[in-house]
């Protein structure tokens, strides 16, 4: 069978929209118009009774109380909603906040700005595998810790972080514990009644929904408090003030419930097709696995091509969206801090590339990627000075190489 | 990032790909760059008696645009004196490439890789006397 081009490999990028998904929404960008919080005619009570409907959806898939939900902008600002929003109301009980260095910008770059005005964050490094170590984690926990936050999905390596035993050492020390759940909705088991989670963010576009709506979910028993972000009608109980996006909550709920029916289904022919990516590509000599393989989600593979370029290598692939651990598309020469913290060296953190599976991901395309990529990889290699010299035993490691140069490049980068 | 026309067709038909044995005393090798900034450039030039680049050969790491300059420059080094090769600028190749800012840095180290193996070759010669 033939594959139409290009291939869609980057659905931790974003996926996309579930057809039925669209079919629930599009009623709500046409007839039913009306402002959820409009309590006084038929169009705002419809649009109202449309958003509770999603708010339920949501908060069964995850295990919640549906009054636990706030609708925010996405996963970002549902975030910066539980981390600011947290920090800023405990801040009289300490000003330390612990995370981990493999976490999302959307985090990472929160708590640079609390820092900046006067918090202190513990940014802790994961193991090899990915995951964070529990004895290192609960060291970081201080008297005036106020909150962690630790996603429980990885963007980049899908690696699954026990956020079970993670939330129990927090609820012990007495520290609030916010999970990013961006990556996690649909591929992990999310039951928030079998675990300590205060604050967790969620998305809907990971999750064959639309963009621009996520959803921050805020403990009651015990209760978590926030300051809010966004201040106007007082809409979401204070938390979180905007007229309410109808169309995009209603897709929001039916990605989830979708998510929540078809989960058992899905995850092993995705599991399926990753697994046959990884043995494909395994034919070709060094590479290297990013990540753990047992704990992490079945849609991700993160693969290091060794001595292949990770930008010149998704030029060669350009049928293929996928993404590149090295940022240089983003104009950016760094290599992925994730695999950074990881410990990969240089060249691996430079070379490598993230695939990821949608639920609409055919064996055909998989099969037509393993191809491509092993007559691109080779055709580079062929014109690698590394490949070569790895060939001729030369240890790349020490070799010396010209520190002007380098000097010149850093200050050009 | 969009590629100019120039860069894909030198990545993707690169010219001169290869290498010649670097103990030949008529050749020069320069190898600049370093896996740590995501590009390594190997140029080599094959000089005659007479100090004309014969033959240039080149193997690249790096991005498409890395690939694309010392493509390029292998091009650009046949039938030139050593004086001549000597004169190469990075902004002529930045030029010809149509290279955006970010990857002005491929361009140098194509530079740089020209006067590495102009100057191994002239150890070598120094060398024999």
């Amino acid at each position: 069978m033939a594959v139409n081009l290009p291939i869609y490999l980057d659905s931790s990028a974003t996926t996309q929209l579930d057809p039925r998904v669209l079919d629930k929404m599009l009623p709500y960008l046409t007839n039913h118009y009306g402002n959820p919080a409009s309590r006084s005619h038929q169009f705002g009570w419809e649009a109202e009774k449309a958003v509770e409907l999603a708010r339920e959806q949501v908060a069964n898939t995850i295990g919640c109380d549906a009054k636990e939900i706030i609708w925010t902008s996405g996963a970002t600002e549902a975030i910066n909603l539980a981390i600011k929003g947290a920090a800023q109301f405990y801040q009289d009980k300490g000003k330390h906040l612990v995370t981990i260095k493999t976490e999302h910008k959307a985090t990472l770059d929160t708590m640079r700005e609390l820092e900046r005005i006067g918090f202190e964050v513990t940014y802790l490094n994961p193991q090899e595998n990915g995951l964070v170590d529990l004895a290192t984690f609960s060291a970081a926990l201080r008297p005036d810790t106020i909150l962690a936050s630790v996603m429980s999905v990885n963007n980049e390596i899908g690696v699954i972080q026990d956020i079970k035993s993670l939330g129990e050492i927090c609820r012990k020390h007495g520290v609030i514990f916010h999970v990013d759940s961006a990556q996690a909705v649909g591929k992990i088991e999310l039951n928030l009644a079998d675990l300590n989670i205060d604050l967790m963010s969620l998305s809907a576009h990971k999750v064959y929904g639309p963009k621009g709506i996520g959803a921050l979910y805020v403990r009651r028993k015990p209760r978590v408090r926030l300051l809010p972000l966004i201040h106007g009608g007082g809409h979401e109980r204070g938390f979180r003030s905007g007229t309410l996006p109808t169309h995009q909550i209603v897709g929001m709920g039916e990605a989830f419930a979708l998510a929540q029916s078809e989960m058992s289904k899905e995850l092993p022919k995705i599991k399926y097709l990753r697994d046959r990516l990884l043995n494909g590509l395994q034919q070709i000599d060094e590479v290297y696995l990013n990540g753990d393989l047992e704990q992490r989600v079945a849609h991700n593979l993160n693969l290091s091509f060794n001595f292949v370029e990770g930008e010149s290598l998704m030029m060669a692939i350009k049928d293929i969206a996928v993404s590149s651990g090295s940022a240089c598309t983003s104009s950016s020469l760094e290599p992925s801090y994730v695999l950074r913290a990881l410990g990969r060296n240089d060249e691996l953190a430079h070379s490598s590339i993230r695939f990821s599976i949608s639920r609409f991901t055919t064996e055909e395309e998989i099969d037509y990627t393993i191809q491509l990529l092993i007559e691109k990889v080779n055709k580079l290699r062929e014109l690698s000075p590394l490949w070569e010299m790895f060939k001729d035993g030369i240890d790349i490691a020490n070799y010396q190489w010209n520190s002007h140069d380098n000097q010149r490049d850093i200050i050009l980068h | 990032m969009a590629y100019s026309n120039k860069v894909i067709e030198h990545y993707e038909n690169p010219r001169n790909v290869g290498s010649f044995d670097k103990n030949d005393e008529h050749v020069g090798t320069g190898m600049v760059g370093a896996p740590a900034c995501g590009d390594v450039m190997k140029l080599q030039i094959k000089v005659n008696d007479e100090g004309i680049i014969e033959d240039a050969k080149f193997k690249t790491y790096g991005c498409g645009s890395a690939i694309a300059s010392s493509s390029l420059v292998t091009e650009w080094l046949k039938g030139k004196n050593l004086d001549q090769a000597q004169q190469i600028k990075n902004s002529a190749i930045a030029e010809e490439l149509e290279l955006p800012p970010v990857k002005i840095h491929c361009s140098v180290l194509a530079e740089d890789a020209i006067k590495a193996a102009i100057a191994d070759y002239n150890d070598k010669q120094n060398k024999r006397g």
